[in-house]
């Protein structure tokens, strides 16, 4: 069983196309969507988290290549600028996940990549601007 | 048994004083009882590191050839306006200030502010340069009318940080009883009790420390921001005579403090811009008081803990804006707070903090390190702030 959470790109020319359907029924791949959005210039962005079989997952990764989706990892989307934290706390209310955790010995505030759904819910509250995402995510 | 200030420095000259910070006293306490630890012990650390908006900057700026009169005419630094209803030279920039162009709540809430007088602040105290702007209308003696260059601190003949309110002896728990999202200087609170912000270290806080101000005052030299400061006098909204419990601590915000330290010594691990979402800008200062054990009553007050301070919880949609319904929907205690939940009627409410106890932990064992190495001594106040009986109040 395989898990992976990444970052779809679609291109303006397949944005009509029903992508996700051929994946879930062609590839047998379980796409639970976490995010999706349109841009005014037509470009598509879904974040979702496939899963399955290792095959099923790589062989439908492939399939979204062939048809000219861009696959990103989710980690390199979303970034927890630790010189910026001051770890005061104040997105661990606000993050839907628990992506971002405080450690209540220590008190220092973490980020877990593997968890973060990109809601952005931490963009907004974050007073240290210490979380960075891709400009295009906004 | 009682010690005096003049004793302790003299253990720290010596490298025998006994330091520890207000959190690790609290065991310390509880093994040896007060008379013991009153004894053993002679410094304690507090910290604190936290958005505090009554902070800024006074700077005296080198004059140019031509001499100009900044004073009665404008400056701004970074287009940030400054204050220059002064002499010559002096200027003064607060960490909430905007620049004129900025869109504030205007475009689309929530605002965003971006930059501002904090950070002019963190871009100088970075070593940056910023750009001064300066209008004046000219004298025989100050005849430049205008000027425009790049400063850094080594263009200034001063620049101290001085703030007329800091380190609020306990703070409001921020709720949400509204159907909105409302986004208020104590952060973004969603609808519905859907979160509770507070700010402040609890247990290593300052004033909660010290809570009838028998050491800190007017004169009591501080950790501030890296720097060496001073408490010059209480802050503003100073309210003493707030209700206080049974360990005298105070049940709402109460005392606060005003505070002046060199910005040249200050650095950016320990003061930081942060920009509130749909409200504004202000600055994060870190701040280390030092108590010392000069006898078992200080002993007691200094190792209070999270369990026995209160907050109380209040409403920023209805009661905090507009004073309506009531003024106090609760009331937790600081490790109810840390817990990560507190209950709201009848609700769970998930916590987060503005005031970061990492950070004040860190304040607290540095400032701890500096008097164990003999790089900090303590100073006898000349004044004392107005205590709990002496009828200072505040209508905030």
């Amino acid at each position: 069983m395989k898990q992976t959470k990444v970052v779809l790109n679609f291109p303006e020319n397949i944005v009509e196309d029903p992508v996700t359907y051929h994946l879930i029924v062609d590839y047998g791949v379980q796409v639970n969507i976490l995010r999706a959005s349109i841009d005014p210039g037509k470009q598509g962005m879904m974040v979702v988290e496939l899963s399955g079989e290792e095959s099923q997952v790589s062989h439908g990764l492939n399939y979204l290549e062939q048809v000219g989706v861009q696959v990103e990892s989710l980690a390199e989307e979303i970034r927890h600028l630790e010189d910026r934290c001051a770890s005061c706390t104040s997105c661990i209310p606000h993050c839907p996940t628990q992506a971002l955790e405080v450690d209540r010995e220590s008190w220092y505030v973490s980020f877990e990549p593997d968890k973060c759904i990109l809601c952005l819910s931490c963009l907004e509250v974050c007073i240290y601007s210490a979380i960075s995402v891709k400009e295009r995510l906004y | 048994m009682t010690k005096t200030i003049e004793e302790i420095n003299a253990k720290i000259r010596s490298g025998t004083a006994v330091v520890l910070t207000a959190e690790e006293i609290i065991d310390v306490v509880q093994e040896k009882g007060s008379k013991k630890t009153a004894r053993e012990v002679d410094v304690v650390t507090t910290g604190t590191f936290a958005p505090m908006c009554s902070s800024g900057a006074f700077f005296n700026i080198k004059q140019p050839k031509d001499k100009m009169k900044l004073g009665g005419g404008f400056a701004t630094l970074n287009d940030v306006p400054a204050y220059a209803g002064l002499a010559a030279a002096d200027i003064y920039i607060g960490a909430t200030a905007l620049p004129d162009g900025d869109p504030r709540n205007s475009n689309s809430r929530p605002g965003k502010f971006r930059y501002g007088g904090a950070h002019v602040i963190e871009d100088l105290v970075a070593g940056k340069k910023v750009t001064l702007k300066g209008g004046a209308y000219g004298t025989d003696c100050y005849p430049r009318k205008s000027r425009e260059q790049l400063i850094g601190l080594d263009d200034m003949n001063d620049a101290f940080m001085f703030n007329p309110r800091n380190c609020y002896q306990n703070y409001n728990v921020a709720v949400n009883l509204s159907d909105k999202p409302i986004y208020t200087y104590m952060g973004k609170l969603k609808p519905k009790l859907g979160n509770a912000y507070y700010c402040s270290a609890g247990q290593l806080s300052p004033l909660f420390n010290d809570p009838h101000y028998r050491t800190i005052g007017i004169g009591t030299r501080i950790f501030f921001c890296g720097a060496e400061g001073y408490v010059v006098w209480p802050g503003t909204q100073h309210n003493p005579g707030a209700a206080r419990m049974e360990n005298d601590t105070p049940l709402t915000p109460a005392g606060t403090i005003a505070l002046i330290g060199d910005l040249r010594n200050m650095s950016l691990k320990w003061l930081r811009a942060v920009s509130f979402a749909g409200y504004g800008l202000t600055l994060s200062v870190a701040i280390g008081v030092p108590i010392p054990i000069l006898d078992e009553e200080i002993v007691r007050s200094v190792s209070v803990t999270d369990n026995e301070l209160k907050a109380p919880v209040v409403d920023y949609s209805e009661f905090y804006p507009r004073g309506e319904g009531a003024a106090k929907i609760g009331e937790v205690t600081y490790e109810e707070l840390k817990s990560g939940s507190i209950r709201i009627k009848d609700q769970d409410v998930p916590t987060g903090s503005f005031s970061s106890y990492a950070k004040a932990r860190e304040v607290a064992q540095h400032l701890k390190q500096l008097i164990q190495n003999g790089d900090f001594y303590l100073t006898q106040w000349q004044a004392p702030l107005p205590g709990a009986n002496t009828g200072k109040e505040a209508t905030i």
